[in-house]
Order: structure tokens, then sequence, then C-alpha cells
């Protein structure tokens, strides 16, 4: 073996990750986390937090950029919170992940028609109608979820509230 | 079962025998049940202070240290020493007391949120919510302390859930935690191949920290230096885990380090770094750092392997599990010690044209690193040296071989100034036997000097031997060489009298400023019963070199 042989890995992976934390469900836990991003200056995308089939657990789905964060490094740092009893970085391929989105968008009458058809065409429920807006809801990919609001922009976008994505891993198929 | 009664019987059951803290309103249960408790506790006369003789403790013994302290500003008092004690990977317990559960969230009187405020300098926190979980957390607390890497917990109870009566059942086995599971074991195959890569390296250096000493690891990191003839550094926290003087030893590492510990990492092509974390402190210039090294990186903290530089081959286990491995399959690679012969004769020359040096007065002046000598000399170089944070730390660090670990203690992470009296204390309360010296800075030393009445009031008899010079030292050193000799707040001006401070605690105070005189006055002190401050006044503008200046590589190495 020649150390010129030796290699490191590399810190940044290019890409967004979606980590999914199994966390015990005590006060303080989120503070924790949201501590330690803050404290080692990391910068979340997005984060939903809610309790999963076990009552003494949470679950914690955050989205991170690997292009400019060292996952690994986050993941290790994440594991020292005695809080924190699993870390899974989701693989893309392996992974459901899903998102809920409402908007509230200008809907005069001229462009009702428009709006609620891009609704039908992303599977979007409309929940709340007045005179000038509808409210709808999308749920889907982070990227459907993204196309839907560029459909919608252009018509006068009021207000947008997102969840954050929530993931769970794909069952083999003879599971 | 009182439920205070509980934390007592819980620390009793953790093998504690001195706590060091302070009561107040919010801890008065707990200092209830104290009264009758079969462990000592010292009285401190600042929180802060019992934090760092908690320190102090753990570090000279390795066991956990316990500090405890009221609400509120009781609480906030300790953080500093909290804070010390996560950066420098230190086994303690902070028990304080919090307000009564109806008025938490109110702004009551001594109400601080002190998980809230320790959070980010934790190793972990609980916030007792059920009496029930008092004897329950205060074991976890030493668990989470003393296992993995180490390092502080704090147990917050508020006042009315100590006063509950509970059943207390003596725990057994490891506490259930399952989001932790502290590493041991090293893999096997990585550590083949840092053997491996050893064999194959022309120029090694092993690179040691305190988390060899954390680790109790010294005997079996000093066989694998051993093992062959690889030059052997560390760094100030490390200090002990290797003899000095040795032939393999080339110093301390970093900023204040040798030249012939930072050119060999500069130049080095296999670094074996072992519980140590690639500071900025020995790092300098990120970019610049070892351009010519690869890095095996042991490490029981997973989270720091690849923090500030890349490890090539990471090994993630307790130093004392993964050096015996380390060196059994070394040897069994029977590599070449000559290959090794050049590099030596390299390491030689810096030794040599670069020894470590100051230029000593002619006349009566007390240099500061004379006086450092002076020390050695005078306790035989065994005595258990707790420093404040500056020059006279990095002096020590050089001039004060230190052969042995666990006899140095001193705040390299945070660099808190004001640690070295309270952590002497804590030392001494720790190990009655062992002679105990405060190597201090009068800069530092006012910081907790509240302290000296603690010693006093326990016959403590620790040695503080002050190195006056009459300054912010390290400061007013980098005001003149980077700062246009512009120096601002760095005059300690003639106050205190040092002497007097002593007396009035009741200390012997002595004084000297006699080249001539020094060793005996320490000799005298060592000798005394009791507390007794040396004051020792030294040159007043010595710099401490060598240097590499922050921020640049270690070729930049000034003085």
């Amino acid at each position: 073996m020649k150390l010129e042989d030796l290699e490191a890995g590399s810190a940044l992976t290019g890409r967004k990750h979606i980590l999914s934390l199994t966390v015990e469900n005590r006060p303080g836990v989120l503070a924790r986390i949201a501590g330690l991003f803050s404290r080692r200056g990391f910068n979340i995308d997005t984060l939903a937090v809610g309790p999963t089939e076990d009552p003494d657990v949470s679950r914690v789905t955050l989205t991170l950029d690997g292009a400019v964060h060292p996952i690994d490094q986050v993941t290790k740092q994440l594991h020292k919170l005695v809080n924190v009893i699993k870390i899974r970085d989701m693989e893309p391929d392996g992974t459901v992940a899903r998102e809920m989105a409402l908007f509230r968008v200008n809907a005069a009458v001229e462009n009702r028609a428009e709006i609620m058809q891009f609704a039908e065409i992303f599977g979007a429920d409309i929940v709340d109608v007045s005179r000038r807006t509808l409210t709808i809801e999308v749920t889907g990919t982070q990227d459907k979820i993204d196309s839907f609001e560029r459909m919608v922009r252009p018509h006068g976008l009021i207000e947008m509230a997102r969840t954050g994505e929530v993931a769970i891993t794909k069952s083999r198929p003879d599971s | 079962m009182r439920a205070a009664d509980a934390l007592c019987e819980a620390l009793k059951a953790e093998g504690v025998q001195h706590v060091f803290g302070i009561p107040g309103g919010a801890n008065l249960p707990t200092y209830d049940a104290i009264y009758d408790a079969d462990f000592e506790h010292i009285q401190a006369r600042h929180e802060q202070g019992a934090g760092h003789a908690a320190e102090g403790y753990a570090k000279a013994t390795g066991k956990v240290g316990v500090a405890l302290a009221t609400s509120g500003p009781g609480a906030t008092n300790l953080v500093t020493a909290i804070a010390d004690a996560l950066m420098d990977s230190v086994p303690t317990v902070f028990i304080t007391g919090q307000v009564r559960t109806d008025l938490i969230g109110t702004d009551g009187f001594q109400e601080a949120d002190v998980t809230g405020i320790t959070l980010p300098v934790v190793k972990h926190s609980f916030l007792v919510t059920d009496p029930r979980q008092i004897p329950e957390y205060i074991h976890a607390a030493f668990h989470i302390a003393k296992t993995g890497r180490p390092g502080p917990v704090l147990v917050d109870i508020p006042q009315d859930l100590s006063r509950a009566e509970i059943d207390y059942e003596p725990a057994t086995g490891t506490p259930d935690l399952p989001g932790y599971k502290p590493p041991l074991e090293g893999n096997i195959k990585q550590i083949r191949i840092a053997a491996k890569a050893l064999a194959n390296a022309r120029r090694p250096v092993i690179y040691g920290g305190g988390g060899i000493v954390n680790a109790d690891a010294s005997e079996e990191f000093r066989e694998f230096c051993a093992v062959d003839t690889f030059p052997v550094t560390l760094t100030v926290m490390g200090l002990g885990a290797f003899p000095a003087p040795h032939e393999q030893w080339l110093g301390m590492l970093g900023m204040h380090g040798t030249r012939a510990a930072n050119y060999a990492m500069d130049e080095a092509d296999l670094i074996v770094c072992v519980g140590a974390r690639f500071d900025d402190r020995i790092t300098g210039k990120l970019s610049e750092f070892a351009p010519r090294a690869k890095f095996v990186h042991i490490d029981v903290d997973p989270a720091e392997i690849g923090k500030n530089v890349p490890a090539h081959i990471p090994i993630v286990g307790d130093a004392k599990d993964v050096l015996p491995k380390l060196t059994r399959e070394y040897s069994a690679l029977k590599a070449d010690t000559d290959r090794l012969s050049d590099w030596w004769q390299k390491i030689r020359a810096w030794q040599t044209e670069y020894p470590l040096r100051y230029e000593d007065s002619t006349d009566a002046e007390i240099k500061p690193q004379f006086m450092v000598e002076a020390m050695y000399e005078a306790t035989g170089g065994d005595a258990i040296i707790t420093s404040d944070v500056g020059q006279h730390q990095m002096w020590a660090a050089q001039y004060y071989h230190f052969a042995r670990p666990r006899r140095w203690l001193n705040s390299g992470g945070l660099g808190t100034m004001g640690f070295g009296l309270p952590a002497a204390i804590g030392a001494k309360v720790a190990c009655p036997d062992d002679t105990v010296v405060c190597l201090a800075g009068d800069g530092s030393l006012i910081m907790n000097s509240q302290e000296m009445a603690t010693a006093a009031h326990h016959n403590i008899a620790v040695k503080v031997f002050l190195m006056n010079n009459g300054h912010f030292g390290m400061v007013r050193q980098w005001q003149e060489l980077f700062w246009e000799e512009r120096y601002q707040s760095v005059e300690m001006g003639d106050s205190p009298d040092w002497v007097k401070l002593a007396e009035a605690y009741g200390w012997t105070g002595m004084r000297c400023a006699d080249k001539g005189e020094l060793r005996e006055s320490m000799r005298t002190a060592l000798e005394a019963d009791g507390p007794v401050l040396l004051d020792v006044r030294v040159t007043p503008n010595e710099n401490c070199y060598p240097m590499i200046p922050a921020g640049h590589a270690a070729r930049d190495m000034v003085g």
C-alpha cells in the first residue's frame, strides 16, 4: 500500500438531502436540534415534526443542501444529541417524500376557470372559496409544489404555507 | 424518602465523595439532605469557582466532578465552568436548583431557564418534571458524563420536586438511553490499514491530545510510540500522556509549540492523531496545514473525524482499545526502523538549531521562563500543576516537563482565565497527598480570587505561584506584535497587594523579586502548612516565543 493511494472522502455531495430523525418525545428536543444547527452554522431548508406509531418517539424530517453542508458532519453532530435515537439520510431512489402546501390565489371571474384547471391537473383540492380568491391544497413532491407555485403565481399569489417534506423509505416489492 | 435524600443516595451510589457548591433558596432541600449525607461538601465562594473545582477534581482523577448551585444567578454563574468542561471534555455533573414548578415560566424570583441557557454547552441536560426522575436522571447523568467522550451534564431540579416523597430504589445496570451508544472498539480492518500506512510512512508523526488522558490510555500510547522510533508531539491538553523529556519527544505543537514539532507536522507524510481535534491553535492556516500528510485519526467522538481536516484512515473508538491493537498490528509487520533515520536526522537538526530558549537576565530580574524552570526543580517535576490562561500557561507547557498524565490541569479549549485557583482546590481535595501548585497569572488569578476563602475555610493546602508581570501579558504581547504597540487596557496597576490579600484571606503571603532567592522561596512555600501565595515579580514585558501568528502556517513561526 502506498500512502499516495490513500484518499479521504469528500465532504460535499452537491445534492439535496432528506434526513429523517427518530427522537425521544421529550420537552426541549427540537430546541436541541435547532440549537445545534445554529451553533454549527448549518442551514435547514425545511423542517417537519410529528408523532410516529410509537407515542414515546417523534419523527423530525429535515431537508438540507448537500452542496453547502458536509452532510456527514451534520449527521454525526446530530448523533451526539442524546435524545436523537436514529438518523436516516434518505436515499433519493428508495424514498417516498411528500409535502403539503396551501395556496391562496387571486381568482377573479376571468381567470377562475384556468386556476381550477391547474388544480385539477395537479390533483389538488380547493378547500376554501371567496368571491375573489381560491384556497388550494396541494400534496406531492417538493418539485410538484414548486411547479404549482410557478403556475399560479402570475395570477397573484396572496399567501402560501408549506409544511416541509416528510419521508419514509420504500418497501421492497417482495416484502 | 424525600427526593432530595434520594438525590444524595444516588450520588453516594455513584461513588461521590466530594461535591463543590453554594446553597440558595431553590436548592435548600438538597442542602438539607446533604446535612446527613456521607460525602463532603466544599463550600465555594462563587459558583464558577465550584464548577472549576469540580473540573480540577475530575481532571486530576478521571472521576466525575460534581458542582451544585441554586437557581437563577447561582446557575448562570456556573455557565462558564460548564462551557469549559464541554470544550475540554471533562466528566462533570452540575446540579442546579430551579424555582417551584408552579413558578416556572412566570419570571419568578431567581428564575432562569438554565437548561435553555446551557443547551449549547452541555453534553446533555435534564429538567426534572417528576420527583421520581431525580435518582434516575442522576444515574443517567453520571453515565453520560463519563462514557464516550466525557463532558458536562446538567440536572435542573425544581425546589418543590426535591421536597416530594418518593420510593427510592437503587439503580442497577446501565441507564436506558436509546439514543446514546458511545462507540468503544475500533474497527480492526481500519486499524490494520493504519498499521500498514505507518509501516510505509517515511516521515510519520504521532500527534496526541487530551483524549489519551481522558481514556486513561497513556500507558497504551507510550507502548504504541515505542513500537518504533516514531516522533511524538502532544497538544497542550495532552501533556503528560508521553513522558517528557524523551528521545522521541518533539515537545508541544501548535501556536506556542516547538519548531521541531511544528516543522515535523509540516513535512510529515503521515500524521497519526490520537484523541486530538485539529483545533485552530494546532493547525494555524488550515489550507497550509501539513500539506504533504495523510491523516490517521483515532477518536472516540465520530464527529471529530473529518471535521477540520480530511481523515484518510478514520478509526472511531476508545484509545485504550485501539492503541494496543494498532501496536500489535504494527509489530506484526516488522517494519524497517532504519527507514526513519533520514527523518530523524532532519528533526534532530531542527531540535539543535531551534531549541526552546530565552535570554536570561544577568541581574536579579526574574524571567518568567526561569520561574517555570525553578518551579520544576522545586517541585521535583512531579506536582499537580494547574494554570490560568495566557503567557504563563504557555511557558508552563513549554518548560515544565510533564512526565505523567493528570499532572497538568489547564483550560485549553475555552481558555478560561480564573480557572487555575479553583481547579487547584478541586485537585487538592481529590489528591490530598500530592503537591498541588497553581501557576497563576496576575490577570487571571483575580478573576476567581474569592476562592482563596474556600481554601482557607476548608484548609485546602494549595500553593499559588503567581507569575506577576503586572499585565494581561498575552494581550499585551498581541498589541505589541500585531496592533502597533497601541497598548490598551492591559496594565494592571499596583492593585491588589497580593501578599496582603492572601493574608487577609488567612493564607500565608510571600513575595519574591530576586532570582537568587526564588528557588528557596518556592521551597519554603511548598513546605509551609496550609495554603500559600507566592507573588513572584517577573519581567513585565517578556514575550512568549516561539509563536505562529494566528491564521499563519507552521513555516511562519517567529521568535
